[in-house]
């Protein structure tokens, strides 16, 4: 048990590299810096590694309080005091005590997060120290990785939403000091300081909704709030649940780049390759979709946040799909992707395909991770060149970068045998499968956003890597394969981006070769996080559970059509591309560019989003003469904060010095002056007559004395 | 006893009121601390004068030997002693510090 018990380890091995960096890099070499950051998280990894197959062992131990239940391992009470003195009201007025652990909780949702995102992150760190070779601020580079990989930790191995929140507002701010690693270009630090504040707002709402859960349940414990929503003391679409799994999802939408808060992750892609590759593709963008999944005891008992959830990732996956089919920088297209790609994983736990989402986050960490890394090594070659109508003609002069990317296409793009078919049709097929003929159109929007897909991978593709040069002779002298260390961690990510979608096999492919019994393994592991949510789902869909043999083999019909016509798609999507883009030259035309210039515009503008942000917000900017701003949102925002919330706080300061000023002066004349000073000053006036009678020479002293005592004797023998 | 020239309890007091006076005198106007002290030894002799007086007079009325006046006066000779060494101890003290022995010159002790 050395490894779960000390599970607390994982996160902090690499914060133990940050601080190293943090206050000792400037002096290192780079290769100690290497040997440190890429150390401690491989480190982590083995850790991980260990404490997931603990973990395994453990939990399928029949004793009831270790079989399929999560491993929590709580280190000290972080916030509050334990002791049942610090409480707090709930909803019906009973007392609850507020305690939040430093607490670490290991189930197979958090321990798949935790091998994905510590492979992955190992891998990226490994890549780094290619790509960032020849950069400044190595160290501070490094720091913040590994600061990152601490956050992320933290945020996965949390066993209650605050310490959750505490990862979660870390990942965040490094996230912003990595975007803005370039600090010196002004769009850097403009885009970092869009995802931050765009961030803010989705934090907002998780706050709010912890706020509502342990207002509602009484603690913040997933174990605790999960044995809330199991207990059946709550009914299906209360009103404050679904209050506050949506307000969870705002803040999903947030850190997952969901519409409307979608627009910081393209820009996003101004950090260095690699952070956008683990940051802003593999790991950070998922954490809402781990949030979301890890309160779906929550979200199951409310069915309108299951809808908005489904309807958001749907929409937001078709969104940025579109704008992806004609950007022209290669990591804004892959940017796009992600954000499209998230869209499906919502559409998953939105239609209570939890473990199908999963999976999904799952295959696409390594193919999104090896796309982006991938690019980073175009990016290298190229020389800094990042748009790809200044590309072409790359596929025999960078190999192995074109041979990884290529697999990665195919897994994104849905063609079997590779990782993103089995996840995405999976996603597709529960879609399909949901009540209600609303499911059907958010299916059409997942096929379309599939062959979109498609599409633009592989205009991506063509672009890059076929097609005519179109780049200067400089920089065409100039391309070369990278070196081992990019290239290594490109192969691991290839490889895993085959093989990693057989591990969720569907049960209806498997059939058709003759196996039967469970195939998905996946979905099998995750069961004890989701399978309570069946018999809540069950009530709600009673024709789900009565499914005979029969309707299982008319079902799997169906699911083999829908594969096919998936496939299909991408197949069409390849086809498409190729036809476009196969041999483009300099100024070649956009199909669509062609076909309808105002779409081509329109999608080139990302939707206008940005401009329509900046006029409703901030009023940056104008639309004709009219500058809705500066009546509008923002302005009126910063008119409030700056005269009403600013003047309750300067009128609250100027009352407070008022109070203060009285009391000064009742304390400086009347307290000092008479009650202090006064007995002094009267002491003082009445010395001064005794004074008088010490002048200090001793035979003055005696004289009185003699002259006393002869007095005394005197009156007494004369009286 | 009724003879002029018989030394009386009278003469003993005259002469020991004669020596108080002479060692108050000198303890009031000499300034030099040596001095002083030495009025004080007559002072005190003044003292064992009358003790010695007043107890021979005692044995005189009621006939019968006593000796308390006299034992009390080797008490306050060996006080005295005693006094005169840590006087002339402080003294010496006092001279190293302030180079003086005059008692009008130690005035700190004033306001």
């Amino acid at each position: 048990m050395l490894f779960l018990d000390h599970i607390y380890l994982i996160p902090l091995f690499p914060a133990l590299g940050a601080a190293i960096m943090f206050f000792l890099g400037r002096k290192l070499t780079k290769q100690t810096v290497n040997v440190v950051c890429v150390g401690v998280v491989v480190l982590a990894f083995l850790f991980a590694c260990g404490a997931v197959l603990q973990y395994n062992v453990w939990s399928s131990n029949p004793a009831p309080e270790q079989f399929h239940q999560p491993f929590q391992k709580v280190v000290y009470t972080w916030l509050g005091s334990g002791t049942g003195h610090l409480n707090f009201l709930k909803q019906d007025g009973s007392a609850a005590d507020f305690a939040i652990d430093a607490g670490y909780l290991l189930d197979p949702l958090s321990g798949i997060w935790l091998l994905f995102v510590t492979g992955v992150g190992m891998l990226i760190h490994i890549y780094s120290t290619g790509y960032m070779a020849h950069e400044g601020g190595y160290y501070r580079f490094f720091g913040y990785l590994n600061l990152f990989m601490f956050s992320m930790l933290t945020l996965i191995l949390a066993n209650n939403y605050v310490l959750m929140f505490v990862g979660w507002e870390g990942v965040g701010l490094c996230s912003y000091l990595l975007i803005g690693f370039y600090f010196h270009r002004k769009s850097a630090s403009d885009a970092a300081n869009k995802a931050f504040i765009v961030n803010r707002i989705g934090d907002a709402g998780f706050i709010m909704g912890m706020f509502f859960i342990a207002w509602y349940m009484g603690s913040l414990r997933y174990v605790d709030v999960n044995l809330a929503a199991h207990s059946g003391r709550f009914q299906i679409g209360d009103p404050i649940i679904t209050a506050a799994t949506l307000l969870l999802f705002v803040g999903a939408c947030g850190k997952s780049a969901q519409l409307p808060l979608y627009v910081w992750l393209p820009d996003a892609m101004e950090g260095p390759t690699p952070v956008s590759a683990l940051i802003h593709a593999a790991t950070m963008v998922t954490a809402g979709v781990y949030m979301v999944a890890r309160s779906n005891a929550l979200f199951v008992l409310a069915p309108t946040s299951m809808k908005t959830v489904a309807i958001i990732g749907a929409l937001t996956a078709i969104f940025a799909a579109s704008i992806g089919l004609v950007q022209n920088d290669i990591k804004r297209v892959l940017a796009y992707s992600t954000v499209s790609q998230l869209g499906y994983m919502f559409l998953a736990l939105g239609v209570g395909a939890f473990a199908a989402g999963v999976f999904h986050v799952f295959t696409h960490a390594f193919f999104k991770a090896l796309l982006f890394l991938g690019a980073g090594s175009v990016i290298h070659a190229m020389s800094g060149e990042q748009d790809m109508r200044n590309m072409g003609d790359l596929a025999h002069r960078i190999p192995t970068t074109y041979r990884t990317m290529f697999i990665a296409t195919l897994a994104i793009a849905g063609i079997p045998p590779f990782a993103g078919f089995f996840s995405k049709d999976e996603i597709l097929w529960q879609a399909w499968t949901s009540e209600g003929v609303a499911y059907h159109l958010l299916w059409i929007i997942g096929y379309a956003t599939a062959l979109m897909t498609a599409f633009y991978m592989f205009r991506l593709i063509f672009l890059t890597f076929y097609s005519k040069p179109r780049m200067s002779h400089e920089v065409e002298h100039h391309v070369h394969e990278s070196p081992a260390s990019m290239t290594g961690p490109l192969v691991v990510l290839a490889v895993m981006s085959v093989f990693a979608g057989f591990l969720g096999f569907p049960q209806s492919l498997a059939r058709l070769v003759g196996i039967h019994g469970q195939t998905n393994r996946f979905e099998a592991y995750l069961e004890p996080v989701f399978a309570k949510e069946a018999p809540v789902m069950a009530k709600e869909e009673p024709g789900q559970l009565a499914a005979g043999e029969k309707e299982e083999e008319k079902t799997s019909g169906t699911e083999y059509l829908l594969m096919i016509l998936s496939v299909g798609a991408a197949g069409f999507g390849w086809w498409m591309a190729g036809r476009s883009y196969g041999d483009a030259d300099k100024g070649y035309t956009e199909p669509i560019n062609a076909w309808a210039p105002p779409v081509y515009n329109t999608l080139l503008n990302k939707y206008y989003v940005d401009e329509g942000y900046d006029y409703v917000f901030t009023g940056r900017r104008k639309l004709g003469n009219a500058r809705l701003g500066a009546m509008g949102l923002g302005e009126a925002c910063s008119w409030f904060d700056a005269n009403i919330v600013d003047g309750a706080v300067n009128a609250s300061g100027w009352l407070t010095r008022a109070i203060a000023s009285l009391s000064s002066w009742w304390d400086k004349w009347i307290i000092d002056g008479i009650g202090v000073n006064g007995p002094a000053i009267l002491a003082r006036a009445l010395s001064y007559p005794a004074r008088l009678l010490e002048w200090g020479l001793v035979q003055w002293y005696a004289l009185v004395m003699t002259a006393g005592l002869v007095g005394f004797v005197f009156y007494y023998v004369y009286h | 006893m009724n003879a002029m020239w018989d030394i009386s309890t009278l003469h003993y007091l005259v002469l020991g009121a004669a020596l108080f006076l002479l060692g108050v005198i000198g303890v009031l106007t000499r300034r030099n601390v040596v001095i002083v002290l030495m009025s004080i030894e007559l002072i005190l002799n003044a003292v064992n004068l009358n003790l010695v007086a007043f107890s021979r007079y005692w044995q005189s009325i009621h006939g019968s030997l006593a000796l308390h006046g006299q034992v009390f006066a080797i008490f306050i000779i060996t006080d005295a002693a005693a006094e005169a060494a840590v006087g002339l101890g402080i003294l010496i003290a006092f001279f190293r510090n302030k180079e003086t022995v005059n008692v009008d010159e130690v005035n700190l002790l004033k306001w």
